[in-house]
């Protein structure tokens, strides 16, 4: 759907051209409508905003003259790195400039004794990883779509993966960012050291979904190889013994290297791509990684076995050699857009529960699929309650987009409900604005908007993403009824 | 992706084939990481996902202009996109449909439709390119860089003739191509050497020719049907007295005739006949690989001095083809040691007539890839297409061969 923001300027679109024009190359603005389309939405097609203008720098300064023109112009500026977001974070703002960071891609230096390494932020995550590897080392937070994600759109959205389990989210391996802010100023945030003298503002950046400042540089922390990773897949003839699966092998005191689990339609949407050799028959895999020296591998995988052949696994297969562990978690990377072989389009949902509640998820997700006559392919990264469920619509059929959206909604509030939140890593951008409403009080969020103000007075940088004016909290509320979801204490 | 094709196209054979691939692209961007000119350039509409997009706006019916045309010009049609994207988007098959739908609605500049007529008309007939590439060797040091680089330094690979007689019940036909005979002869002399050891008689079809690709992405989609239609006249008797199969050596040739039958699928006289031919075409490292335990024992017959090579995959073989690691496994079985190459899967920047049609995007990758083909310092490069051996060479002192030369010289 195309997506009206709610927030409005009035810009002057020649004026804006003509600065813009005047800091860049020609090749480098992009204005004409054939030219925009291409740039209009992100990794979550059904919202879409046709942008002004699309720059795309390649050095600091422009970055910083273009804040400054924005500023100066009261212009609505939208970060994006890859676009693979899948909340429309990086959806442009129709009156305003979208600002790539695409050609931002140089490693600038590793340095293998610090074990830290900065880059641009346009790099790609994978490719941190792999420069790291002559040395031993990687970069550890592993979207699924590190092959094309960028570092700037990671730390924007504090993003996580199959090994943040064990290694942490991006947060908690970022050291030090670069930015500018709306005005045009450089700021930093953390420090080469791993803390910093005064108020640790790095976790601010880190989530910030491009509202707080335009990210230029990360140092990043890297991590040492294991010497040795093997990885169980273990099936289940029922969706929901795979979800308590889950939590017993948490309860066992075992932390994985990942814990992930896809149920049959996703691993059917897959296999085609991978040809990883899974289960076909089986209704939910895990895949449960170990890792390590060998010895301390082969002693977990030997506990995981047994958890899981007690919580009612029917078969176990362990990767034998490094070629295959990677094929195993090939299909669950590619799970998303494999889906796309059996749907023209999806929806994927992102909300974190308790783990323990996995189960009952799952089996509400059922019942919805049938009241909404929508299929769903379900992709958890399970060991942190972290879930996908991939809701299956045609775009092209009027009305699937809305059952979809309402689908997702039912969802989303449900994981409110259990104790869970709105978003575990794919941020909140536009698709979830409303739903804040959903999860925090009308306090919490007026305390957004003046984190958010510190940094934007003018509301500038990524308007009407991340957190809803107060007026779309009211009518949420108003329309969906504050009492049907009552958000549990936190802290 | 939600789509809305216009009239002009929705109901024609092109536009429901577009319409499904469209369809398929769910926006993920995982491909954009694998594109050469995206990982150049930097630019949505450089990368296969903006493509796609450009594309389906104009299938749509928004207007187009040369910005369009620019942007998919750009594209190298390697396919790395399609081994990359998970959800199965057949990207080429887009790509040739918004090419063609694109030509007839934006028109080129005259000296871009003289450079492109040269080339379709000229490269494809080797009555005409072989001359010109002796021509060429006289007045090299007139040409313009571009050209100049095309044009083979010295006389092409020594060949040691075909085989004096081969006369084995088992027979394959062998595609001459367009430009190989010109410029790398050695490579279908060697081919037929080597297949003759193993009990295989190798022929070509003299009135084949082009096998089509090189007008099928100069604008002209119809002259080349003709091209196709003509090589499966010249094969058919043949395939009829049972040729076992029908041999590339080019993978950029191996890749096209793959898709004859695709191509065909709307000519009710030649639909059946080109999908018997697709089904019979195979590149030569698959018929080594299906031959590996008669060609083994012979590569050990004698001690060759150490061998250090790097394998250029052509995007032909493995994203078209997606032909992986055969090549490699036949060089080492022949006792050659591979040097290990970055980014393997990127494009060299041949991509048939592209190092002519974008010099700087093509030089820039040129240069890309011969700096990873060396930095496991090699002896020399192999590759398995003559596009990109005459491209590589041109930027190389190290010679740049067919691999199918270096196995038969070690028989
Ligand atoms: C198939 C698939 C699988 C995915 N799997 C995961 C997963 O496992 N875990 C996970 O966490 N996410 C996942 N994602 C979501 C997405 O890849 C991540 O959110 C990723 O971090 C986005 O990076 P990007 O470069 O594409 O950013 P974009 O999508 O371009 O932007 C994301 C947000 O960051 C902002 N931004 C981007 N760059 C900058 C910058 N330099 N400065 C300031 N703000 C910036 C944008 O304004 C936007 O709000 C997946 C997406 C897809 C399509
Ligand atoms: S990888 Fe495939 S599905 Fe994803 S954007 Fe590219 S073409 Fe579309
Ligand atoms: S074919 Fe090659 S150059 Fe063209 S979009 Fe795909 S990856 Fe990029």
């Amino acid at each position: 759907m195309a997506f009206a923001n709610d927030v409005r300027f009035p810009v002057d679109r020649r004026e804006i051209l003509g600065r813009l024009q005047a800091i860049l190359p020609r090749h480098l603005v992009l204005a004409e409508e054939e030219e925009l389309r291409p740039y209009e939405c992100d990794g979550l097609t059904a919202y879409r905003a046709l942008p002004l203008i699309v720059v795309l720098p390649e050095t600091e300064t422009q970055v910083g003259a273009i804040l400054k023109a924005c500023h100066e112009l009261k212009v609505p500026l939208v970060p994006r790195g890859a676009a693979t977001g899948l909340s429309g974070g990086a959806m442009p703002h129709e009156d305003g400039v979208v600002l790539s960071l695409a050609r931002f891609k140089k490693i600038l230096k590793i340095d293998p004794l610090s074990r830290t390494a900065v880059v641009q932020p346009g790099v790609r995550n994978l490719a941190v990883s792999e420069a790291a590897a002559p040395y031993g080392l990687y970069y550890a937070p592993d979207p699924s779509s590190q092959i094309a994600c960028t570092i700037g759109g990671n730390v924007a959205e504090n993003s996580g993966g199959v090994h943040c389990l064990k290694y942490g989210l991006t947060v908690h391996n970022v050291l030090k960012v670069r930015g500018f802010t709306i005005n045009g100023e450089a700021v930093e945030f953390g420090a080469e050291a791993l803390d910093a003298a005064g108020l640790d503002l790095l976790a601010i950046i880190n989530g910030s979904e491009g509202l707080l400042a335009v990210i230029t540089e990360v140092t990043v922390k890297l991590t040492p190889k294991p010497e040795l990773a093997q990885v169980v897949l273990a099936y289940f003839d029922d969706v929901q013994k795979a979800g308590n699966a889950v939590a017993d092998v948490i309860a066992a005191g075992i932390i994985p290297g990942g814990l992930e689990m896809m149920d049959k339609p996703a691993t059917h949407a897959v296999e085609p791509y991978v040809k990883a050799g899974y289960d076909l028959d089986a209704e939910a895999v895990l895949l449960c990684e170990s890792d390590g020296t060998p010895v301390e591998v082969a002693e977990e995988i030997e506990r995981m076995k047994a958890v899981l052949e007690k919580s009612g696994a029917t078969s176990l297969v362990v990767s034998q050699n490094e070629a295959e562990r990677l094929r195993f978690w090939a299909g669950r990377k590619a799970a998303f857009p494999a889906v796309g072989r059996i749907t023209p389009d999806y929806l994927c949902m992102d909300g974190t529960i308790p783990r323990k509640r996995l189960a009952e998820m799952l089996e509400a997700i059922a019942d919805l699929s049938v009241k909404y006559g929508l299929r769903c392919a379900n992709v958890f990264h399970a060991g942190d309650g972290n879930l996908h469920p991939l809701i299956m619509y045609d775009a092209n059929q009027p009305g699937e987009l809305e059952r979809a959206t309402a689908f997702g909604s039912e969802i989303l509030e449900l994981s409110v409900k259990l104790g869970g939140t709105i978003t575990g890593e794919h941020g909140v951008g536009v698709e979830k604005v409303d739903l804040m409403a959903a999860q925090f009080t009308p306090a919490e969020i007026s305390a957004f908007h003046r984190l958010k103000a510190a940094f934007d007075e003018k509301g500038l940088l990524n308007p009407g993403k991340g957190i809803p004016t107060l007026a779309r909290c009211r009518e949420y509320t108003q329309t969906r009824g504050a009492a049907a979801v009552t958000p549990p204490p936190r802290f | 992706m939600q789509t809305n094709l216009a009239d002009f196209i929705k109901d024609t054979p092109d536009g429901r084939e577009a319409d499904a691939i469209l369809r398929t692209c769910v926006h993920c961007g995982f491909c954009t990481a694998t594109c050469p000119t995206y990982q150049l350039l930097g630019d949505e509409l450089d990368g296969p996902r903006g493509r796609i997009y450009l594309i389906k706006q104009m299938l749509e019916g928004k207007p187009v202009t040369e910005k369009t045309q620019l942007h998919l010009d750009r594209c190298l049609t390697c396919r790395s996109c399609e081994t990359t994207c998970p959800s199965g988007v057949k990207y080429h098959r887009l790509l040739d449909i918004g090419r063609k739908v694109l030509n007839e609605r934006v028109p080129r500049p005259l000296a871009q439709r003289l450079v492109r007529t040269a080339l379709k008309e000229a490269l494809p007939r080797p009555w005409i390119f072989r001359p010109a590439v002796a021509a060429g060797q006289l007045v090299r040091p007139l040409l313009p860089q571009v050209l100049s680089d095309k044009v083979p330094t010295s006389a092409p690979g020594q060949s040691r003739g075909w085989p004096e007689k081969s006369n084995h019940p088992r027979r394959m036909l062998v595609l001459a191509g367009c430009v190989q005979p010109g410029l790398a002869p050695n490579t279908n002399a060697a081919t037929a050497r080597l297949l003759d050891r193993i009990g295989i008689t190798l022929f070509e079809a003299p009135e084949a020719g082009c096998c089509g690709a090189l007008r099928f992405h100069l604008d002209a989609q119809e002259q080349a049907l003709d091209d196709m239609r003509r090589n499966i006249d010249a094969w058919w008797p043949h395939v009829e007295q049972g040729v076992e199969a029908i041999v590339m050596t080019a993978s950029g040739c191996g890749a096209h005739v793959k898709e004859y039958g695709l191509l065909l699928k709307d000519d009710p006289a030649y639909a059946a006949k080109a999908e018997r031919i697709a089904a019979l075409t195979l590149d030569i490292s698959e018929v080594l690989a299906a031959e590996a335990e008669k060609l083994k024992p012979l590569l050990v017959t004698r001690q060759h001095p150490p061998l250090k090579l790097a394998f250029h995959s052509p995007c032909t073989l493995q994203h078209g083809q997606k032909i992986k690691g055969v090549v490699e496994e036949l060089l080492q079985a022949a006792g050659v040691e591979l040097t290990p190459v970055p980014d393997p899967h990127l494009c060299c920047g041949s991509a048939g007539t592209y190092s002519i049609l974008q010099p700087a995007l093509s030089k820039q990758l040129r240069d890309n890839k011969l700096a990873a083909l060396n930095s496991g310092a090699p002896a020399a490069i192999v590759t398995a297409n003559i596009g990109c051996q005459t491209h590589l060479q041109a930027g190389s002192a190290k010679p740049v061969r067919h691999w199918v030369e270096i196995i038969e010289e070690r028989l």
